[in-house]
């Protein structure tokens, strides 16, 4: 865990890595500018806006668990309140026909969750661990239960809801159409990734490291863990505001389900499970759980079940995140010992796809069997077609189970020999040049 | 008044003991391993349909053995394969395998019992009521559950007092590298300590199930309610806990039962202001926020006193 | 890399696909399959897919077959709007919807801006069960049509029902703290003002929607009052709970709901022994006296293993089939003005007219108690041997109600 962590911050780079590094930006920009042109449907502009939504929420999530080491359960508390905001402040400027065009709203969402995350945080961040996490649940079940209560602000259960083309436009852009939304929210995920980065290096992103590793320490150099935490805290709140009204310019409605739980639930899952201890990993995450979390439910009927096994394999196998398994060739990479471990792993995989194929087949039979045992045998999940009534199926599905487990569990062993050896030799090595 | 006060009082024993018998199990798993179970609620509601299936076989009082049991020994295996795996990755690893398994588990209830409630009844030797105070009747089963919850409350107690396994339990959770030397299993403490968790939220499950719905979606609306209770209670401390469900029980029963708001205190706000967020405040009634009453403690006490009402160790 | 490959299977099906070739009818089927909600949307699920049999098997509509496609909106209105985007990407036109009344708002909402932004790709929004009165009031759409009765309406039945029954004297009303269950009691103290100024309202209670797990101090409250009748607008857990808590502390009293009768309801209320004593409005039952209603009844039960919620569905479809076939079309725009007016025999008997005012569809309102059966009433409900009975029918012009709606047409 710690040799992951230390890379969130990287030290500052050779002359010769700067271009590199602002090429990357470059290049991001330019793929966010080309993607609509690859997938223009309305559906995928969808995905992709709510893609950079999530980034940007899961990043701000980031500067609490991954940088400052704070868990917490509301954080859509701070998303929310930033949508609600913003879809007010559309509906006053559309009123008051006032000069601010639509790109601009967003501020107000990040003033919001900036504004709400000082009044809140303040009492919260004296506390770590989890104290903190505790009184995060118990602040966001307090919000999202007044939402319901006080409904001349929240709009009740229906929530609020805004037209967007209604606003000032700016260079005959109505941002009606989706692909104008694609290009704001492009544009601030974009801006919010490149500060939250700039964050990460500032003096202040140190000792948001040195807080989670070490308060005790922290305090002994002079500086009050408390304090830091806040800040960070109020960061936190600013970048999920932005996301919260970008979500709420998206739908044009905010309403109680952006305070909720599952959305608290979600950022946490997507952050994880791209690995909080990467910069990187959050987006990572943020656009993995966002294509899961669209497109598992049309593949299959039972997709929570997948859903809650891949979380858990994900934790299980991979605690660094997707992030941190793809990093954990970094070394062998550099030491250029890559290609001794990729045979074992083509060997692992072959066994591992049986078992996981095994699984599902078996998983979609008996869901057939227990779920809709009137209908035709003849099912399709995953976009696969057959034939649930077939015995062969069945005996297909316990053999790669079975098989594929037993098999998939040795060869896993030898992916471990060959990984120690590999890393070993990158290590002769590095130690050699 | 005498009426409601008394009524109210009852009642919100009775759902205080309801509460205890649910957070029992977490109290043991949460404060003893550390562990945020997001799951319990699940092996809850494993409880209740374990506990409707067997009733169905053996009848309700089988049921109520077996079903903990065959929970309890799900719990153990879970933490046998998975959490002890994730263990060394540290608590959000745990808590989000936890979350995993509560969405697997919802799923698979679903896939065997099906979305809708099931037909899970109280058992006809309980079916009747055991008293009637000011013409409201209270039924037998209530009483049943309110015995349970006070047995396990001192079985537990006494479990983990004065027998040898809860003292080495005890050690194992704060020195588990001694207890190793001295030469007893870890591992197998910590198994034990989870299975006997989650068996008591099965416990909770075959009780409430008949008492409550018992639905696939049982677990999900039980919400964070639990979590406040051992958090209130103070962690660590399982008399604590037998407290905070009382209190939480009682508050939420007596603001039910009252219909006072600003409004009713200082008179209408004046037509002006009609519109505003200002007359929603004045306008809600104390019984309106009474659910969230709970959230509002476990705040307050975490800031005014964050081990807890009894706790010894901060939280 | 198997996740690549994992996402690869997951992005594909979602980006691509925009084949517009229209040789079935889509009706997008936005409802809940997973979480709490999934045993309501999964029962309407079939119902539309029987349904949409039913028609195909008479020769589709115009010919082209029908075809239900289920998305799943996890009851939350952002889902929804997302799944509705997906659906119009995959050639949808015809959305369909009934759990939430704000997810129903959320769709009105983007069917109408999204119809002004894109003429001449129209969508049609059928709501078949979200009653929220402001959907055909204040927020009505033309792209919206409802079928299921506002809950004004129902309220206005009930009370044109407790008109005639001098027994009902003291009435409590308990209800879900949200929109739908705010304006139940508002209604309902507004109509019985007028309607039965005798009838004294001894409490009217607004509690947590799906929080609450014990209802016995709720109960407490109620047999207090004295009250001899209750109206109640709850569903799901709520209804349960709040009748099993009546019946374990023994009250006695008459439950007028909205909802007693869907998923689960019917097993809580034999539970609990309250025989005849929970009434439900709806627009039809099983046991009503029609022939052909009950033998749809039969077969549906044969094939779905459910009853039917949702004798609306029917009408919904039917009356969609038979506007296009008068419109000789299926553009959106066109059946809609097809359904503006039209008249139509309901499923189980009685006239029904879709108010071209708006969009609301007024049909005879049905008052039933539900208790152990007769040989009058043939059908049960889930397998606990007690069923519907009637207690009394309000024809389609005791349902009529002003709206405030000011329709803006294309």
């Amino acid at each position: 865990m710690s040799d992951a962590t230390a890379t969130i911050a990287p030290p500052r780079p050779a002359a010769s890595d700067r271009l590199k590094f602002y090429g990357i930006w470059i290049a991001t920009a330019l793929v966010l500018l080309v993607l609509p042109k690859l997938f223009s449907s309305g559906g995928s502009l969808t995905t992709f806006s709510l893609i950079g939504i999530s980034i940007i929420f899961s990043l701000s999530y980031n500067i609490l668990l991954g940088q400052t080491g704070m868990l917490s359960f509301g954080h859509a508390v701070y998303y929310g309140l930033g949508g609600f905001l913003a879809i007010h402040a559309i509906n006053i400027i559309a009123k008051n026909k006032f000069a601010i065009p639509l790109p601009l709203v967003p501020l107000v969402g990040g003033a919001a969750g900036l504004l709400f995350a000082m009044l809140l945080g303040w009492v919260s961040t004296r506390r770590s661990g989890t104290a903190f996490a505790m009184i995060s649940l118990g602040v966001a079940e307090l919000v999202a239960s007044s939402a319901l209560i006080l409904r001349t602000f929240f709009g009740g259960e229906a929530g609020v809801s805004a037209n967007r083309t209604k606003v000032l436009r700016l260079f005959d852009w109505s941002f009606g159409p989706q692909i104008q939304i694609y290009y704001l929210v492009a544009a601030w995920t974009l801006i919010a990734v490149i500060a939250m980065y700039a964050l990460t290096r500032t003096p202040l992103g140190r000792m948001c490291n040195a807080v989670r590793d070490n308060p005790e320490r922290v305090q002994f150099v002079g500086y009050d863990p408390h304090i830091i935490r806040y800040i960070a805290f109020c960061f936190s709140g600013l970048f999920a505001g932005i996301a919260g009204a970008l979500a709420a310019i998206n739908f044009e409605i905010a309403n109680s389900a952006y305070l909720g739980a599952v959305q608290s639930g979600t950022v946490l899952f997507a952050t994880y499970i791209g690995g909080v201890g990467f910069f990187i990993g959050p987006i990572v995450g943020a656009i993995f759980v966002t294509l899961l979390s669209l497109g598992l439910s049309d593949l299959t009927q039972v997709w929570q079940l997948y859903f809650g096994l891949i979380f858990i394999a994900v934790v299980m196998f991979a605690p660094g995140g997707i992030t941190g398994l793809l990093m954990m060739h970094r070394p062998l990479l550099k030491g250029g010992t890559l290609s001794r471990v990729l045979p074992s792993y083509l060997l692992a995989f072959i066994p591992t796809l049986a078992m996981v194929t095994g699984l599902m087949l078996a998983i979609e039979t008996i869901v057939h069997y227990t779920v809709n045992p009137n209908e035709d045998s003849h099912i399709k999940a995953f976009g696969v077609p057959f034939d649930a009534a077939n015995p062969a199926i069945w005996a297909v599905a316990g053999v790669l189970l079975i098989g594929g487990f037993i098999i998939a569990r040795k060869t896993w062993a030898r992916v471990a020999a060959s990984w120690d050896d590999a890393l070993t030799a990158a290590r002769e090595k590095g130690v050699a040049a | 008044m005498l009426e409601l006060i008394v009524i109210s009082t009852l009642n919100g024993i009775l759902f205080g003991m309801l509460l205890f018998l649910m957070a029992s199990g977490l109290t043991v798993i949460f404060s003893m391993l550390g562990v945020l179970n997001f799951a319990h609620a699940s092996f809850y509601m494993l409880g209740a349909f374990f506990g409707f299936q067997i009733s169905r076989w053996f009848g309700f009082w089988p049921a109520l053995i077996i079903a903990p049991l065959l929970a309890g020994g799900l719990g153990a295996l879970v933490e046998r394969f998975g959490l002890r795996q994730v263990h060394k990755n540290g608590h959000v690893a745990e808590l989000l395998f936890t979350f995993g398994l509560a969405f697997a588990i919802e799923e698979i209830v679903q896939i065997i019992w099906g979305k809708s409630p099931v037909d899970f009844r109280v058992p006809p030797l309980l079916d009747f009521p055991a008293f009637t105070i000011f013409s409201t009747n209270y039924p037998a089963f209530k009483m049943f559950m309110l015995l349970v919850s006070v047995i396990i409350f001192i079985g537990l107690l006494l479990v983990l007092k004065r027998t040898r396994i809860g003292l080495i339990v005890q050690a194992a959770l704060t020195h588990p590298h001694m207890v190793g030397h001295l030469g007893h299993n870890v591992g197998r403490i910590f198994m034990l300590v989870f299975g006997v968790g989650t068996a008591l939220a099965a416990v909770a499950g075959v009780i409430a199930g008949p008492a409550l719905v018992t639905q696939s979606n049982m677990a999900g609306l039980l919400g964070p309610i639990l979590f406040v209770v051992v958090v209130v209670g103070g962690l660590g401390s399982l008399p604590g806990a037998f407290i905070a469900s009382l209190l939480i029980g009682l508050i939420q029963t007596f603001a039910v039962s009252m219909d006072g708001s600003l409004a009713g205190a200082f008179g209408p706000l004046s037509p002006d202001y009609a519109a505003t967020w200002l007359s929603d405040i004045w306008n809600v009634t104390i019984a309106q926020i009474a659910p969230i009453m709970p959230y509002l403690l476990l705040v307050l006490i975490l800031i005014f006193r964050p081990m807890g009402l009894l706790g010894t160790r901060d939280t | 890399m198997r996740k690549l490959a994992l996402i690869a299977s997951i992005a594909l099906p979602m980006l691509g696909g925009t084949a517009m070739a229209q040789e079935t009818v889509k009706i997008g089927y936005i409802d809940p399959l997973s979480g709490g909600g999934a045993s309501v949307g999964e029962g309407g699920l079939k119902t539309f897919q029987f349904l949409a049999e039913e028609l195909n098997a008479k020769g589709g509509i115009l010919g082209k077959k029908v075809e239900i496609v289920p998305l799943d909106n996890k009851t939350n209105p952002q889902e929804s709007l997302i799944q509705a985007q997906k659906a119009i990407d995959s050639g949808v036109r015809y959305l369909t919807q009934g759990n939430g009344s704000s997810v129903a708002g959320a769709l009105t909402d983007f069917v109408t801006k999204y119809n002004e932004r894109n003429p001449g790709k129209e969508v049609l929004y059928f709501n078949y069960a979200a009653v929220d009165p402001v959907l055909t009031n204040e927020k009505c759409s033309f792209y919206h049509f409802r079928w299921d009765a506002s809950s004004d309406i129902k309220m206005e039945a009930l009370t044109n029902y407790m008109k005639t029954t001098p027994s009902i004297k003291k009435v409590y009303l308990i209800n879900q703290d949200y929109s739908f269950g705010q304006s139940v009691r508002t209604q309902a103290r507004a109509m019985l003002k007028t309607k039965r100024a005798d009838v004294e309202i001894v409490g009217d209670e607004l509690h947590p929607l799906l929080k609450i797990t014990d209802f016995a101090p709720y109960i407490a409250k109620i047999k207090a009052s004295g009250a001899d009748s209750v109206v109640t607008g709850n569903w799901g857990q709520d209804i349960a709970l709040l009748l099993k808590a009546a019946a374990d502390a023994g009250l006695k009293v008459n439950w007028y709901t909205y909802y007693a009768g869907g998923a689960g309801g019917p097993t809580a209320i034999k539970q609990t022994g309250l025989n005849h004593q929970v009434f439900q409005i709806t627009e039809g039952f099983a046991n009503i006296d029609h022939k052909t209603s009950a033998d749809f009844e039969k077969t549906f039960r044969a094939k779905v293993n459910l009853s039917l919620w949702y004798p609306r569905a029917v009408n919904e479809m039917r009356m969609f089939a038979a506007a296009a076939e008068k419109a000789k079309s299926l553009e959106p725009v066109k059946v809609a003005q097809a359904l503006e007016d039209a008249k139509f025999e309901v499923f189980n008997g009685g006239d029904g007219v879709m108010r071209k005012d708006d969009h609301q569809f007024f049909q005879p309102i049905y008052i039933s108690s539900f208790g152990e059966r007769t040989e009058k009433e043939p059908f049960d409900e889930e397998n606990t041997g007690w069923g519907w009975k009637l207690a009394a029918k309000v024809d389609t012009k005791d349902t009529m109600l002003p709206t405030t709606c000011k329709m803006e047409r294309p």
